[in-house]
């Protein structure tokens, strides 16, 4: 068997085992070179990679920061919520543990199909949340039961808390995010957790990102199915910044008590600052029920409504101004020398101009009056003549340098800007020509006149100072605290010229503010004439003075126009509150306090609240009562922060 | 049968010692220790199941090594043939009674061990081939006539395990005994037919291929057509034994395998797992010792007269550096995943006995080098 020839086969072997011997040695070089370059070159590469694997963040919401009003009353603040998670994974049986729960905490068919819906979408280890807000009886049940319920796991966390209905306009309210949320909001990128709630509106809209803080994570080391193995680190995160606003919650309350089953706005300002002490919008909401999600028969409550209880009507809420933009027609006459106010004009109760007539309100006539009459009488005659003669641009010019027509606050989503009507607005919005007819129903601020009141209030507030641009203000940053130390001094030295108003505005005029006028004895013949209007028999607010030394005010009233009398209404004396609710007109009131030394403007809108006079001003003398009372609190609170 | 092969043979036990390679069995014994401590590793630290089972094979099988290598080589020419077609009615029985694991039927159950024939078939081809080759005259190789009994020897223990189906182990088992027909002497010519004919039937054998096999040869051509699906074991191995970067993260300590990122970590992938905790100076290391074991076997090799021994040690030489270059390579993502085990290191009962057999009939070739066959 032994073959013969062994010696030049073992030949042949040995040459071919060569060849073999030389491919492994490349290869061994080969597998070498590999070694090299996973485990030495790119060493660094693989290692974040393996890191990236290994290490994984969950991300929480750190407390919202908290919302205040000028004397640090918590308004939007945050309390402890009871909350229950389940594990899919810890529990045994996740039907019986669902039951149990359905049970415990009494939740209905649809609320257990969601649950359903939850654990199968996700990983078993990740925790679904049963509820997130469980009343204090709620979650000791639970506690009770806890040893039977396997996977579930009570959680005390965090959540917004609104204790002040009064704000819930202009604080506003969080609710989960919405998909167009994530899609709009840059900023949520890398703030948004599953428990975050992002501002919806007012004051939590606009300061949601600085409110919302900065997201904590812990690291865990997960393993392949993403299962966590253990904690590594934590990163607390950065609570949300604390804000203070200028708003006095106490006159908050009690404008809102005085809205109580009215539909309306009262907003006051600092005249010199543009603080604002006060925005109430009213019927009042309860924000908290977005906070853990609405359900559908109170949304539809909100929604369907006859007063819009959602919309913030000092900002949003938009009403012809009526006899309000009296005291800018004056100014604007008279700043455009195109009337003279010692004028006389009779008034019959209408006039009949361009082939219509034009009705007075006082249906038997002012008789003979001049332009301080007029204003204070607010004789819709007077005014027909003097709109005539400004025609309607020059008014709708300073209607806006007055602040009508654009937003007043920054970063409102709801804010709404309103209408200053002119020839070209209307050109442009309408597609027609002015008819000299409307410049007359504009002069008494019927027409196409939209003005929110925070406009109005503004506007108020530029008059009392004397005509000068301010810039309102809602919150107060640090920086801005020292903005106005110069003020703090001027009204201090102020006192020394008490009587010598035309030198105080000048002293103003020092402060950089910009004036809004030619000539500053045409605001002062206004302010002059408003204080006829509340203080001198006959004038329109006459009933509702206040006469106490240092409480005496100056005010306008208005009533605007929802839907324009027939003349058989005029004939049948029809009077408004037999008129259905929805035409009645709506009820206006601006005014400044105090008289002598003003600080504050206020304005009050009463929807579908019949006449000015009547609704409105009555509600703004108890609001100013309130603000003026509150007035050396403010300043010592003002006086102390800067010291 | 040991007591037996020595009574036999004219050299006692303490001269079959003596005689033995140091320097090889040095490095089964060191190879034998890492596999305990990668082992360890992969049951997460514990001296749980896959340890335990692991040790006692290797022992076992240790035992095996030393009969085999007491055994005269003449033993295992002359029961090359029975060995072989014994391995083959093993694996036409798997066909029948096998154990059917992820997809795949490998097994045959033995109670106190699931055989996996094709890993033994690995060592019977050879012996097979080598005998064959041993009885043929020279000037025999190159005759077609005798071409066709090993292409037939080759080929059906091949098809029966590509149809269990097994591709990784069935191109391991067609390497050795390719290597053996090479080394024999057979031309150039004819590889060069053989392989235009394989070429040619590529499309066929594609359209054999399972879809799991495909999409693992197209993931290796490019690994990020599907980094979580298929491409996914290539990726995190390769993040594992890259981010071992030089000394390593440590025994116990490589989070890839501890945290599950890597799939078969103590069979196929225990290389990954090993290089993970001891860095480039560990996988090197490994590296060096089965380049060491090889160069032995060659050496053996070198020493012995005869052809059968000779074929058997340069091709079982060669093979075992095939398995341990098919798995490194794998793992390394060089070529793509075929499901090879790493001898010695890798857990699996099978492959141990083969690579322990193999390894024992190369020490009998040493030892009783200085024997004829007849």
């Amino acid at each position: 068997m032994i073959n013969s020839t062994g010696e030049s086969k073992s030949k042949l072997i040995g040459r071919r085992m060569f060849i073999i011997s030389a491919a492994k040695a490349v290869v061994v070089f080969g597998i070498l070179g590999r070694l090299i370059s996973l485990q030495i070159n790119e060493s660094k590469k693989y290692k974040t990679l393996s890191d990236k694997n290994r290490f994984r963040e969950w991300k929480f919401s750190p407390p919202r920061g908290t919302i205040n009003d000028f004397y640090g009353r918590q308004i939007a603040s945050n309390k402890q919520v009871y909350q229950l998670h389940i594990i899919p994974e810890n529990s045994e049986n996740i039907e019986i543990l669902i039951f149990r729960l359905k049970n415990i905490l009494n939740l209905t068919d649809k609320k257990i199909f969601k649950i359903r819906r939850k654990i199968k979408s996700q990983k078993p280890w990740d925790p679904v949340v049963i509820s997130d807000n469980l009343t204090w009886s709620e979650f000791s049940r639970i506690n009770l039961f806890l040893h039977e319920l396997h996977g579930a796991e009570p959680v005390v966390s965090v959540a917004r808390l609104y204790t002040e209905p009064s704000s819930a306009h202009v604080i506003g309210y969080v609710s989960k995010a919405s998909k167009k949320d994530l899609q709009n909001k840059e900023y949520l990128k890398d703030k948004i957790t599953t428990s975050t709630r992002v501002g919806k509106t007012g004051l939590e809209s606009k300061l949601d990102i600085q409110v919302l803080g900065d997201v904590g994570y812990k690291r865990y080391e997960v393993n392949a199915y993403g299962k966590r193995i253990k904690e590594i680190s934590i990163n607390p995160g950065k609570a949300g910044k604390n804000f203070k606003t200028t708003l006095d919650q106490e006159v908050q309350e009690l404008a809102s008590n005085l809205l109580k089953d009215k539909s309306g706005s009262v907003c006051v300002m600092d005249i010199y600052k543009g603080d604002i002490v006060a925005m109430v919008s009213s019927p009042v909401f309860d924000p908290n029920q977005f906070v853990h999600g609405i359900n559908n028969e109170n949304w539809n409550k909100l929604i369907k409504h006859r007063d819009k209880p959602l919309i913030n009507k000092s900002i949003a809420g938009l009403y012809p101004p009526g006899s309000t933009i009296k005291s800018l027609a004056v100014i604007s006459a008279l700043e455009n020398d195109v009337f003279n106010p010692k004028t006389v004009i009779r008034c019959n109760g209408s006039i009949e101009l361009y082939g219509e007539k034009f009705h007075c309100w006082k249906k038997k006539g002012h008789g003979y009056m001049d332009m301080r009459e007029g204003l204070k009488q607010s004789c819709d005659v007077y005014f027909y003549e003097v709109a005539r003669k400004l025609g309607i641009d020059r008014l709708s010019e300073t209607a806006k340098k007055f602040g009508l027509g654009e937003k007043v606050l920054d970063g409102f989503i709801e804010e709404r800007s309103g209408v200053v009507p002119n020839t070209s607005w209307k050109k442009k919005f309408i597609g027609k020509n002015w008819y000299l007819g409307e410049t007359l129903h504009a002069g008494i601020g019927q027409g196409y006149w939209q003005s929110s009141p925070m406009q109005l209030c503004l506007m108020t507030a530029q008059i009392a100072n004397g005509g000068y641009k301010i810039k309102p203000r809602i919150i107060l940053n640090d920086e801005e605290s020292d903005k106005f130390s110069d003020l703090n001094q001027f009204i201090e030295d102020r006192k020394l010229f008490a009587d010598d108003v035309v030198s105080l505005y000048d002293f103003i005029s020092k402060f950089k503010y910009r004036s809004l006028f030619r000539n500053p004895e045409n605001i002062k013949f206004v302010i002059d004439a408003l204080y006829g209007a509340t203080n001198e028999p006959g004038g329109t607010s006459y009933g509702s003075r206040l006469t106490k030394k240092g409480f005496v005010f100056a005010g306008k009233t208005g009533t605007s126009q929802v839907k324009r009398f027939t003349a058989r209404q005029r004939e049948l004396e029809i009077k408004n509150e037999d008129l259905p609710y929805e035409d009645r007109d709506h009820a206006l009131f601006v005014a400044f306090a105090p008289y002598k030394d003003p600080r504050y403007a206020i304005s009050v809108v009463i929807e579908h609240g019949g006449s000015g006079s009547k609704s409105a001003a009555p509600i703004a003398k108890k609001v100013i009562k309130k603000v003026l009372e509150r007035h050396p609190l403010r300043e010592s609170q003002t006086n102390g922060e800067i010291a | 049968m040991l007591k037996r092969g020595s009574i036999q043979s004219h050299l006692n036990l303490k001269d079959k010692i003596l005689a033995m390679d140091f320097v090889l069995l040095s490095c089964i014994i060191i190879l034998g220790l890492i596999s305990f401590f990668a082992m360890y590793s992969t049951d997460g630290g514990e001296f749980a199941y896959h340890t335990k089972s692991h040790i006692v094979r290797f022992f076992v099988f240790f035992l095996l090594f030393f009969a085999a290598s007491f055994l005269k080589t003449n033993f295992w020419y002359t029961t090359s043939i029975p060995v072989y077609i014994g391995i083959l009615i093993l694996l036409i029985l798997v066909k029948y009674f096998g154990l059917t694991s992820s997809g795949s039927q490998r097994w045959l159950d033995l109670y106190f061990l699931n055989l996996q024939p094709s890993e033994l078939m690995k060592i019977g081809l050879i012996l097979f081939l080598a005998n064959y080759y041993h009885r043929i005259s020279a000037g025999d190789v190159n005759r077609i006539r005798f071409l066709f009994k090993p292409m037939v020897a080759l080929i059906i223990p091949f098809i029966l395990v590509v149809t269990q189906p097994d591709l990784g182990t069935a191109f391991l088992i067609g390497v050795g005994g390719f290597i053996v027909i090479w080394l024999a002497g057979v031309k150039m010519k004819y590889f060069a037919y053989f392989g235009l004919i394989l070429v040619s039937l590529t499309p066929i054998a594609i359209s054999f291929l399972k879809p799991y096999q495909k999409s693992r040869i197209l993931t290796f051509l490019d690994p990020s057509r599907d980094p979580l699906g298929a491409g996914y074991q290539i990726t995190q191995s390769k993040i594992a034994i890259g981010s071992g970067g030089f000394f390593g993260k440590g025994f116990l300590n490589g989070s890839q395998s501890y945290l599950d990122y890597l799939p078969e970590k103590h069979t196929d992938f225990i290389f990954t797992l090993f290089s993970e905790e001891f860095g480039f100076f560990g996988s090197s290391s490994v590296l060096a010792l089965y380049v060491v074991m090889t160069m032995r076997i060659v050496s053996i090799g070198n020493m012995v007269r005869d052809t059968f021994s000779k074929l058997y040690c340069y091709t079982f030489a060669t093979a075992f550096f095939v398995y341990v270059a098919v798995n490194m390579g794998m793992v390394l993502g060089l070529i793509p995943i075929v499901g090879a085990p790493l001898p010695i290191l890798s857990y699996g009962g099978s492959s141990m006995m083969a690579m322990m057999l193999g390894l024992g009939i190369a020490m009998s070739c040493k030892i009783h080098k200085d024997q004829s066959i007849n």
